[in-house]
């Protein structure tokens, strides 16, 4: 049998990325997403209640506040429904993006002692938030057919698309503030208090039809824009979406994504010695 | 057949101010608003600390190689570096085969988790697959002894047991190199004679490679052929390990002599305290090997009158804190002292090799005037003569005994 042979020496190459030996490392991967999980759910009852009051309760909430007093227009779609469907993709965003921020922070023991590629830590915390996002997309589901809102056959390949956009979306950022994270300890605190402002900044509780043409624009940076008004759109008729819109948040998610990795991939070696 | 671990002018600098665990985003602003351009053109200051410096080795397949070295001498960091946590800042190193590293035991263990689930998380973390695992599974229940508690959460055991249940994991690893930081230390005395057998065994297993970092000397002379001694990122000696220990104690423990002004944690009335303990062989020398006799001299701080009478009394205790002995010099009149010294000769030291620590009572005319807890400390090392009797598995002492003969004469 061929021995592996590992070399050990500084780095000289600016960016590289073993994809070879993140698919080695499949079974940790696998193993620290069902440790998560498990953890996550260990009290059964209470983890899943909290996966399915925390999206309920907010769109109560938004619906008496935003829908019936400040009576924001929400198109076709009851304003329940439609901030529903927010909250949903937005969450699961949001959740994702922490987890994986923090994924690093909260495995510094490990990190410390053993080798491993350390992309494995915010790929597995993205898992715990999949199941999350299943739960809740299971409630919207409910809820859309309960009021007769059932969604387009269009949905087959919406879905799928703003799953993986979201998830993206959330690597490019999260892998960058992950590595933050472990160089300056006060990021942790800082990042939901920003999360919380960016929400406003993405129409959750609100549509993209009151903002105008070139500030919809801009709002497209940020790419749950797309993602949130795409799946409304599928459970509604109303309108269709500037394709222009839908490039600016491509772009913007392969831009993060890019300028994640390579931030990760520069301090990763460093991990140990800062963390 | 080339070596399976090849360092060379293997090289890692810190630094200082790196090794600060970690910053606040916070800080770093207001340090760049208060002294923008201090900040900005001259960075940090460049003081580096060489942990490590041009360190060239190679080990053979089945090798057992020690290392050792004081406090801060780059052992740890070498091991960082060969396991892959953290890289070198120049020169490379080269290993043959899968790796794993025990830095620590029961690494990622979570307090939620059952027995049986942190064998699998542990297991992966370490490097195993799950199928080993499941293969080694019975194994390891066995070896850790917890099976009653394999389906209770972790955070219910006591730490002896999770020390346990971690050990056996790490022991079943199966990888051809491994690399082994101190985790003998662990567990009670039951239990760390159990680990140090099945390190004997793994060390036995000619297929596999082991670097072995300890400061525990006996240890090391008795599991590693060869050694590297490490002393301020460099490699001072390096060669077959009593040759190696030979050279680090003549220089760290050979002096024999402590100081006990540094010793914390000083009890008794003080009116005449101990000032130095030394601890040689009969023949004046700091190393010392099981059958030697001591040669205990203690100073005292001030001198004895002649109406006062003082008594000492040495224990002496492994690193487990098990006594050893002990020895008590009875009353003593100044006359019986060279000025402010007491000489002590034992008797022959009928022990397998061990870590020995010292404590001492210092009683004037009945009174406790001074007590440290380990004072002081030596190695007993192995005659030389390898035998049976000094493997450190065995019971610790051998007393004087005599078989009686009933045959006819």
């Amino acid at each position: 049998m061929a021995l592996p042979e590992i070399v050990i020496q500084p780095r000289r190459s600016l960016f590289s990325l073993n994809l070879q030996e993140i698919w080695q490392y499949r079974e940790l991967f696998l193993t620290l997403a069902w440790r998560d999980i498990k953890v996550r759910y260990k009290q059964t009852v209470l983890g899943v209640i909290w996966a399915v009051v925390q999206p309920v309760l907010s769109t109560v909430i938004f619906t008496v506040f935003f829908g019936r007093l400040a009576g924001i227009p929400s198109g076709q779609l009851p304003y329940s429904l439609f901030v529903l469907i927010g909250l949903v993709f937005w969450n699961f965003f949001s959740g994702s993006l922490i987890s994986i921020s923090n994924s690093l922070v909260e495995n510094e023991h490990i990190i410390k002692k053993v080798y491993f590629p350390r992309i494995v830590l915010p790929l597995s915390a993205v898992v715990t938030s999949c199941v999350d996002f299943f739960i809740n997309l299971l409630i919207l589901f409910a809820y859309a057919f309960y009021l007769g809102y059932p969604p387009h056959t269009s949905l087959i390949i919406i879905l799928p698309l703003a799953f993986f956009t979201t998830i993206l979306a959330a690597a490019g950022s999260g892998l960058f503030f992950s590595a933050l994270n472990v160089k300056y300890r006060d990021v942790r605190y800082a990042l939901p208090y920003f999360f919380q402002l960016l929400m406003f900044l993405t129409p959750v509780i609100y549509s993209l039809n009151i903002i105008s043409g070139r500030n919809s624009l801009i709002m497209a940076v940020n790419p749950m824009t797309s993602v949130i008004e795409s799946v409304r759109m599928s459970f509604s008729s109303d309108g269709s979406l500037n394709p222009g819109l839908l490039i600016i948040s491509a772009l913007s998610v392969l831009g993060t994504l890019l300028v994640g990795l390579w931030y990760f991939n520069r301090t990763e070696s460093q991990f140990a010695d800062i963390a | 057949m080339p070596p399976i671990i090849e360092v060379t002018r293997l090289s890692k600098t810190y630094r200082l101010g790196e090794r600060v665990s970690y910053h606040a985003l916070r800080d770093s602003f207001t340090h760049l608003l208060r002294h923008p351009l201090k900040t900005l053109f001259n960075p940090r200051p460049a003081d580096d600390l060489w942990a490590l410096r041009d360190i060239s080795f190679a080990v053979q397949p089945g090798e057992v190689m020690g290392i050792i070295g004081p406090n801060g001498a780059g052992k740890s960091t070498l091991l960082k570096i060969l396991s892959r946590i953290t890289l070198p800042t120049s020169g490379r190193a080269v290993l043959r085969g899968r790796i794993a590293s025990l830095l620590e035991v029961g690494t990622g263990f979570h307090q939620e988790l059952t027995g049986r689930e942190n064998i699998y998380l542990n297991g992966a973390i370490l490097g195993m697959t799950k199928k080993e695992i499941s293969r080694k599974f019975a194994q390891i229940v066995e070896f850790s002894g917890v099976k009653p508690f394999l389906d209770t959460p972790v955070k219910h055991y006591s730490s002896g047991m999770r020390v346990r249940l971690a050990f056996a994991v790490a022991a079943h690893l199966d990888p051809e190199i491994l690399l082994i930081d101190e985790v003998l230390a662990v567990g009670d005395a039951e239990f760390q004679k159990k680990c140090l057998h099945k390190m004997e065994d793994i060390v036995k297993d000619s297929r596999r490679t082991i670097l072995f970092v300890s400061h525990n000397l006996p240890a090391v002379v008795q599991l590693c052929a060869r050694s590297i001694y490490l002393e301020g990122g460099r490699i001072k000696a390096i060669g077959s390990t009593p040759e190696v220990v030979n050279r680090y104690t003549t220089k760290y423990i050979s002096q024999g002599k402590v100081a006990l002004a540094v010793v914390s944690g000083r009890r008794g009335s003080g009116s005449l305290r101990l000032k130095s303990l030394a601890i040689r062989n009969q023949n004046n020398q700091s190393e010392i090997h099981s059958l030697d006799r001591l040669l205990i001299t203690a100073e005292l701080d001030k001198s004895l009158t002649s109406q006062q009478h003082l008594r000492l009394v040495l224990g002496f205790y492994d690193p487990l804190g098990v006594g050893l002995f002990r020895l008590d010099t009875g009353s003593l009149s100044a006359a019986k002292l060279k000025g402010k010294k007491v000489f002590i000769s034992t008797g022959i030291l009928n022990l397998t090799p061990v870590e020995c620590w010292v404590n001492y009572s210092l009683f004037i005319d009945g009174i406790l005037t001074d007590h440290a807890k380990k004072a002081a400390r030596f190695s007993l090392l192995p005659t030389g003569q390898e035998s049976e009797t000094t493997n450190h598995q065995f019971a610790t002492t051998i007393i004087d005994h005599q078989v009686i003969s009933y045959g006819q004469s």
